[in-house]
């Protein structure tokens, strides 16, 4: 393992000022991703700037009924937030899914969309790679993907984005705001993650020197009726191999809004955009269902073996919104 | 059970009584020291330097840049490292040259040992090994396990490769009902929650190795043995293990720090990452299983195959023998069994919790369901239809043979009688519920083992025995037991255990361990008993007695020696998100007096949840261009999670074996045995589809869904 220095920022600006945008240095948050990539030789920062002093540890309500998360809040904080629980109970939910009690009392918001793939060849450095060394290959196409990337994937990478709060945050329309050393900026959350393509190993827009100060959810009236599932191959303290985060408005048998969110289909959380489109406006039935989620999955390429997960996300699509839409209708 | 001896009254038993862990306190709160975690001064660090190539030569290794790094002592690899000896037999046969590390430059498999740095701290340790740079000649490599490899045979290994009696083809073709089906068991590994770590240093020309093992005088006689060494001249301790499972005997890591150790002069200690243990320390073969039975109309079988395959190194061989359950479970006029092996270039499998039964339950007893589903019987009828009288294979009597009244008493429990035969009918929500049953069976051994037993002026004794507690109880079972050898209440008895100073004893494996070892601490403390019935002064030394089974133990006579158990499980099934939940369990079993029913308990749950995992969970991917592991981590590895163990009961009958001075048979490894049978039959009843392939993942279940009626 190598030597690393530690330092601790106590404010936005001496934490981007101690970071320099210098590459070998990380941000340090709950530690629960980084820690375990250094152990393992994934990430080998000759210095970590400790960032969870800084105040941005709190969750604030705005007069326009958004909501503004700061960037070290801790998963299980967010997770157990009144007005989380009570305005988008999808996000809530989705935190729960994930990891474990004492992780999620580490983890911050801020680590949380930053999380690398769990992709088993990202994390053994003696297998190639082209996220992790670029120009490596992917053995993954080839090889072990069973819960690899069916939408947007490229022959460059099929690896999946690990986390449940992300595909939440993705269906809410979530804005992220991020402080350099040239001031503060923000980026909606669906433009946040970049496109595979064949730079895998970009995974964000964040400007080099950038610390992630907070998430901003718009009000979303349709959230307060919204469920996550999550699918995974035990029943807890695993990644997902398909997800959901959904957000339903039925009125007189008819879908008036509608957000949909996929997890561990792709290299970020996937908006369902086309999905969307179909339902607003149709009956809410398990039809328009079904054509909502085919149109989504359209574009899905599988590999050989993980063409079930097509079938997955078109079940979860149609039992999701059932059930959303009765307990509406309730 | 106890010695009774002329004027001392008989106590109450102790055996049989729950008792809480003696060492339960120090392992809670971190006072007890596990084989890392004992001091040395001047203690050095050796980092293992694992292949990424699966086949080939090493070419060179570039250590003078690693030599030059900070802290670096020294690199051992097979140009200097010490010569050790392999051409011996030790107490499970030829040892695996997979611990005779640095030898010789072939690679046999990716996660061969191929250099071992030596640093002052573990930190500095590892960043070298990490950096060194291994120049290999890489050959092409074959690390996939399929069930028609050309290259399979038959192996001999602790039983014979190959049974037979009668003419199968004839007897099948006279079968009214026959199962003729493929089953499959993947990649397994043992991953016990400590790391194998292990510190060597020679003290005053005693070699010394602080260890966690499974047997204290087995590691002994391995390192002995390799090192050339007067086993007298060797000191294994292990005094607390955090799981074995078969995984802790000589591996690499002691051999290679007995190396640093005696090249440096100074204690070297070697830890192994949880990554390399999925390279290091064995495994459970993949297994391919074809089972035809073949049977009238009324059930009673004619015919029956069972016939495994599992994969090996291309330097050992260990043979996975999945189809020995048969020769124990049913009998048919014609009945064929053969346990084969093919070399791969991969680590060599070993001995994992219920090795054979284990896979091999799970193929013989789902091929049982699907023979009574065919005949229209119920399973547990159609079982207890073809309960043999004798050995199917051997001919030799059963010593208690409880299977019967297993079912009877579980299927009572479990509610059994109105189970609605039909697959596919139940419904809760989006669940599909189904319940499933099958038989289990482990054999029941003693090996011969010493002990001694000291009174003390005080009214207290002491017991030492080289015993090893892997988790499963045995210091407070033998506590228990020396207890009731003595005639005296528990907590006048401190029992010694993991330290080969001790004398010869059995390993912790094979079901075998606390019903040898009680035997010797039995011996032992009615021996001293009688003593001090002499009247005799008890000296400050104390009085101390030594005990030797061998002779007791080999005057065993030949018979069919087995635990039992009966498995019960109900599954919930969502065929449209592929998600399969256990919602209950029940496991009764026949083993023999239970020592401790608090900690026997346990190791029944703990086995039948490793069946959890082993039905729904556990698989290690290789990957066939590296012909390395996937995902080699216990997030990559998926065992069964709290949220994933139902409400679970394990319970047993009376079955005390005669032929033991306590009873005891043996529960170490049974409650594993056909639990991941019981689940995949209740999959099926609960869905109407066979899932002959493990684990029974979800996307199984979906595609299966979309597919044909069997998976």
């Amino acid at each position: 393992m190598r030597e690393f220095e530690y330092q601790r920022a106590f404010d936005v600006a001496g934490a981007v000022a101690l970071l320099g945008a210098d590459p070998d240095t990380r941000f340090l948050g709950g530690g629960t991703n980084l820690v375990d990539l250094m152990k393992s030789g994934v990430e080998r920062p000759a210095r970590l700037v400790d960032i969870r002093e800084l105040p941005l540890d709190e969750i604030q309500s705005a007069p326009d009924g958004s909501l503004r998360i700061g960037a070290t809040v801790t998963n299980g904080d967010l997770a157990a937030h009144p007005e989380v629980r009570r305005r988008f109970p999808a996000l809530a939910q989705a935190v729960l899914a994930g990891a474990s009690g004492q992780l999620r009392n580490m983890a911050t918001v801020g680590g949380n969309l930053l999380q690398r793939t769990r992709c088993g060849y990202f994390t053994d450095v003696t297998q190639p790679c082209n996220k992790r060394v670029p120009g490596t290959g992917c053995p993954a196409i080839e090889g072990e993907h069973h819960n690899h990337a069916i939408l947007g994937a490229s022959g460059h990478c099929v690896a999946v984005h690990p986390s449940d709060m992300a595909v939440a945050l993705a269906a809410f329309d979530a804005v992220v705001h991020f402080a350099t050393a040239d001031g503060p900026g923000e980026v909606p959350l669906a433009d946040f993650y970049l496109p595979v393509g064949d730079t895998p190993h970009r995974e964000t827009v964040l400007p080099a020197g950038a610390l992630i100060t907070g998430i901003t959810l718009p009000p979303a009236p349709v959230a307060a009726h919204s469920r996550y599932r999550k699918i995974r191959e035990r029943a807890s303290y695993a990644f997902a191999i398909g997800s959901l985060a959904a957000a339903l408005d039925v009125q007189d048998g008819v879908v008036r809004d509608a957000r949909l969110a996929l997890g561990a289909v792709a290299s970020r959380p996937w908006r369902a955009a086309a999905a969307e489109r179909v339902l607003i406006g149709a009956p809410a039935d398990a039809e328009t269902y079904v054509a909502a989620a085919d149109a989504e999955l359209a574009a899905a390429r599988p590999l050989p073996h993980n063409g079930y997960k097509v079938d997955l996300v078109r079940n979860l699509v149609v039992a999701v919104l059932t059930e959303l839409a009765e307990e509406a209708a309730r | 059970m106890t010695t009774a001896t002329t004027g001392i009254p008989v106590r109450p038993a102790s055996v049989g009584t729950a008792h809480t862990r003696i060492e339960g306190r120090d392992k809670v709160t971190g006072a007890a020291q596990y084989a890392a975690e004992v001091p040395f001064t001047d203690l050095a660090h050796g980092w293992l330097v694992l292949s990424t190539i699966a086949r080939g030569r090493i070419r060179a290794l570039d250590t003078d840049a690693v030599l030059a790094m900070p802290g670096v002592l020294a690199v051992l690899d097979h140009r200097n490292a010490p010569r050790v000896e392999t051409d011996y037999v030790g107490f499970l046969g030829k040892p695996d040259p997979t611990c005779a590390v640095f030898q010789h430059d072939r690679v046999p498999h990716l996660g061969w040992p191929v250099a071992l740095v030596v640093a002052e701290t573990s930190e500095q340790a590892r960043e070298a090994a990490e950096s060194l740079v291994v120049h290999y000649e890489q050959e092409p490599h074959d690390v996939e396990f399929r069930g028609d490899h050309p290259d399979a045979y038959p192996v001999d290994a602790i039983m014979p490769a190959v049974t037979g009696k009668g003419d199968l083809e004839a007897a099948l073709a006279a079968s009214a009902v026959v199962v003729d089906a493929e089953y499959t068991t993947p990649e397994e590994h043992h991953n016990p929650m400590e790391p194998h770590a292990a510190t060597a240093h020679w003290d005053g020309g005693r070699l010394e190795l602080i260890d966690s093992n499974q047997g204290a005088t087995w590691v002994l006689g391995d390192l002995a043995k390799l090192f050339s060494l007067d086993p007298a001249s060797v000191r294994v301790r292990s005094e607390h293990v955090g799981g074995g499972f078969g995984s802790k005997g000589v591996r690499a890591h002691q051999v290679a720090a007995v190396m640093a150790a005696t090249v440096l002069q100074r204690p070297v200690r070697v830890v192994l990452t949880r990554r390399q243990m999925f390279s290091l320390i064995g495994y459970r073969s993949p297994t391919t299983q074809r089972v035809r039975l073949g049977a009238d109309a009324d059930g009673r079988l004619r015919a029956l195959e069972h016939r495994s395959l599992s994969a090996t190194s291309t330097v050992h061989e260990f043979v996975e023998p999945s189809a020995g359950v048969a020769r124990v479970m049913y009998d048919a006029g014609a009945h064929h069994t053969a346990n084969r092996v093919v070399r791969l270039d991969v680590p060599t499998p070993t001995f994992m919790r219920a090795p054979g039964e284990a896979p091999g339950s799970f193929a013989l007893e789902a091929a049982v369901d699907e023979l009574a589903e065919k005949c229209g019987i119920d399973p547990i009828e159609l079982r207890l239809r073809n309960e043999p009288d004798k050995g199917p294979v051997s001919g030799l009597p059963f010593s208690g043979r409880n299977l019967a009244a297993c079912f009877r008493e579980g299927a009572r429990r479990f509610g059994w009688a109105d189970r609605d035969p039909r697959p596919a009918v139940r419904r809760d929500g989006r669940w599909l519920l189904g319940t499933g049953t099958a038989a289990a069976s482990f054999p029941s051994g003693a090996a011969p083992s010493t002990a001694t037993a000291t009174a003390h002026p005080d009214g207290t004794f002491t017991v030492r025995i080289s015993a090893a507690d892997i988790g499963t109880g045995a210091r407070t079972a033998l506590t228990l037991v020396a207890a009731d050898a003595l005639q005296v209440p528990p907590e006048r008895v401190h029992v010694r255990i993991g330290d080969s100073d001790f004398g010869p004893a059995m390993l912790a494996g094979g079901s075998m361990g606390t019903r040898s070892w009680s035997w010797a601490v039995q011996a032992a403390g009615g021996e001293l008993l009688e003593r001090l019935a002499l009247g005799t002064d008890i000296p400050p030394e104390g009085i101390t007695v030594r005990s030797d089974t061998a002779a007791a133990v080999g005057a065993l006579t030949p018979a069919e020696r087995h635990s039992f158990g009966a498995q019960f499980a109900e599954v919930a099934v969502d065929v449209t998100t592929g998600e399969v939940r256990v919602r209950r369990m029940l496991g009764i079993f026949a083993a023999g007096r239970i020592v401790n029913p608090l900690t026997a308990r346990g190791q029944f749950l703990g086995g039948m949840i490793w069946g959890i995992s082993m039905a729904l969970h556990e698989e290690a991917v290789r990957d066939r261009a590296s012909g390395g592991p996937v995902g080699a981590d216990l997030a990559g590895y998926h065992v069964a999670t709290h949220a994933d163990v139902p409400r679970i009961e394990a319970d047993w009958i009376e079955d005390t074996d005669p032929d033991d001075p306590v009873g005891i048979k043996g529960i170490g490894e049974i409650g594993i045995v056909g639990a991941a049978a019981a689940i995949a039959n209740a999959v099926w009843h609960a869905t109407g589809v066979r899932h002959r392939n493990l684990p029974i993942r979800p996307d199984r279940v979906l595609s299966a869904r979309a597919g044909a009626p069997d998976a």
